[in-house]
């Protein structure tokens, strides 16, 4: 065998096995897309979006509570870590790139990215449901907003570190203080990357149910008080997909889909943001 | 280099006076004496790593951004010592500016990245900032072809016109001095000769200083010539005298291509 035939084999050899790796990954994601779809599209209605979680054997209800639950926790857990990991990516990629405390900082919210989030929802409880002596919407918004703090701090920096270190030195080079650099320039720069990792961190905490368990629990009924425990999509699936009750099965799977459709269009958003930034 | 002999007939923008540079422990620049004449162009050349380009960022003190980067001795500017600690480095960096090797558009249209600067330095509105973009990009040899598409971004641009961009932007602060870091190396030859028109232009209102690569630029649009080698200024003279008869055989053995 010469060379060349050699060369070739061994391409084929190695695109064989990456695109069958690749079915293999993709196989089990369409299977899991699937069985949502086919078990979940049964429980959509209208009544979904409009009614309460039922009690078992009810002749309808929803997931209303659940959903509104769900975007008040996703909602205030990101206003409250989002800022917070935007402005410790900038102090990371800007200001402490090489200090000790900015490695101190590095590595300590490389094990915060890793901890399981069960442990982040132990924390709260400890923090705050144990004190208080209650479960609340706050404090399950401060477990998600926990979780979101490490990703978008992680993503700010990488996407900030991209930026050419020319962009900087040329803005620095007209005369611009260090904040007008890093507010006008590399962080409009890094825009849509920002943008990217905000909404990842989202997607994540969208599904989140360990730390809830522990913080915001469940509410049966309509509640949007940050006092008192709230309904989440994830805790209520949990719940009643637990359950032998056939009809509060088929809500956890209508529930499955939505979560799974939510995240689905928001990295769709995601990459779509991103492809336009692009090209402009 | 012993540079007694006064090389400029005309009066000086920027001296050297004993001027040293570090790197940590690394001796980049070793006691470089020479001045700068005012609205002339000045090319430094030289091979790579001889300190050229880190020469050109002392003018408007850039070496400032990074830790372990130093500098001893004087740099004049029209007889002011911009090494002095009291010296404001924004302000400094108004009046001399730099244009980078590579195209760095900000990421906004093309109105902002001239007006950006600008901005920072003086208080100007609506109009005076407009007629000042006009101004800038007219001498950056820019307007006609972009007058039409000011708010598109200024990364859609080709890569000549982007360096154009760039020059537009440093001169719109209005400096006194134009700091050009191999401003044509990324170039084609067709944008390449472009700007070397444009500097020629540019010397009129400008003093500018230009780290190059391509010897034959040097000799090209520049007035005076610094040879640099392993962190000395060799030799520094009227551009016609160094490519024609150098006095110093380091500097003819480079010109020549038998070294370099």
């Amino acid at each position: 065998m010469d060379l060349k035939t050699r060369r070739k084999l061994t391409n084929k050899i190695a695109l064989t096995l990456s695109i069958g790796t690749m079915a293999f990954g993709l196989f089990w994601l369409a299977w899991i897309l699937w069985t949502v779809l086919e078990l979940g599209i049964g429980g959509l209605s209208l009544s979904l979006f409009t009614e309460m979680t039922p009690p078992p054997g009810a002749e309808n209800g929803g997931l209303l509570n659940a959903i509104v639950g769900s975007l008040i926790l996703v909602g205030t857990g990101t206003a409250i870590g989002a800022p917070i990991g935007i402005l410790a990516g900038v102090y990371l990629a800007e200001y402490g790139r090489t200090t000790i405390f900015g490695k101190v900082t590095r590595f300590v919210n490389d094990l915060l990215l890793s901890a399981p989030s069960i442990v982040i929802g132990l924390f709260v409880y400890a923090l705050i449901v144990a004190n208080t002596g209650k479960f609340s919407a706050f404090s399950g918004a401060l477990a998600l907003a926990l979780l979101v703090i490490p990703i978008v701090i992680r993503t700010t920096e990488n996407m900030l570190m991209l930026v050419p270190g020319t962009l900087r030195e040329a803005a620095f080079a007209l005369g611009a203080p260090k904040h007008v650099v890093i507010t006008r320039v590399t962080l409009r720069a890094a825009r849509s990357g920002v943008v990217t990792g905000v909404l990842l961190a989202v997607a994540r905490i969208a599904g989140e149910t360990a730390p809830l368990l522990f913080t915001s629990l469940s509410n049966q009924f309509w509640s949007v008080s940050m006092s008192e425990p709230i309904a989440s999509l994830p805790v209520t699936i949990f719940q009643f997909a637990m359950s032998p009750f056939e009809d509060w099965q088929r809500l956890a799977w209508a529930g499955v889909l939505l979560i799974t459709l939510g995240v689905l269009g928001l990295n769709i958003i995601a990459r779509v943001a991103l492809r336009s930034e692009k090209l402009s | 280099m012993e540079n007694t002999d006064k090389v400029i007939t005309g009066p000086a923008q920027i001296a050297f006076r004993n001027f040293n540079f570090y790197y940590g422990d690394f001796h980049a620049l070793k006691n470089v004496n020479f001045e700068m004449e005012k609205h002339k162009v000045t090319a430094f050349i030289g091979p790579s790593g001889c300190g050229k380009s880190t020469l050109l960022r002392t003018i408007n003190r850039m070496y400032d951004l990074y830790p372990h980067q130093r500098a001893e001795g004087e740099i004049l500017l029209n007889g002011e010592n911009l090494l002095d600690p009291k010296v404001d480095v924004t302000s400094l960096r108004a009046r001399v500016g730099m244009v980078f090797q590579k195209p760095t558009p900000f990421p906004m249209s093309i109105y902002d990245n001239i007006s950006f600067g600008v901005g920072l330095h003086e208080k100007l509105n609506r109009t005076e900032m407009d007629e000042r973009v006009e101004w800038a990009l007219r001498k950056a040899a820019l307007w006609g072809e972009i007058k039409d598409k000011l708010n598109q971004s200024g990364m859609s641009l080709s890569g000549g016109q982007q360096q154009r961009l760039c020059i537009a932007r440093g001169i719109a602060v209005k400096p006194e001095v134009v700091l050009l870091d191999e401003p044509t190396s990324a170039l084609d030859p067709i944008s390449t000769a472009r700007i070397e028109e444009l500097i020629d232009e540019l010397k009129e209102d400008f003093t500018i200083v230009i780290v190059t690569h391509n010897m034959q630029q040097a000799a090209r649009i520049s007035d005076y010539t610094a040879y640099m080698y392993l962190g000395e200024l060799i030799e520094f003279g009227d551009t016609d005298q160094i490519f024609m008869k150098p006095k110093q055989k380091a500097t003819e053995e480079y010109i020549t291509g038998r070294f370099g």
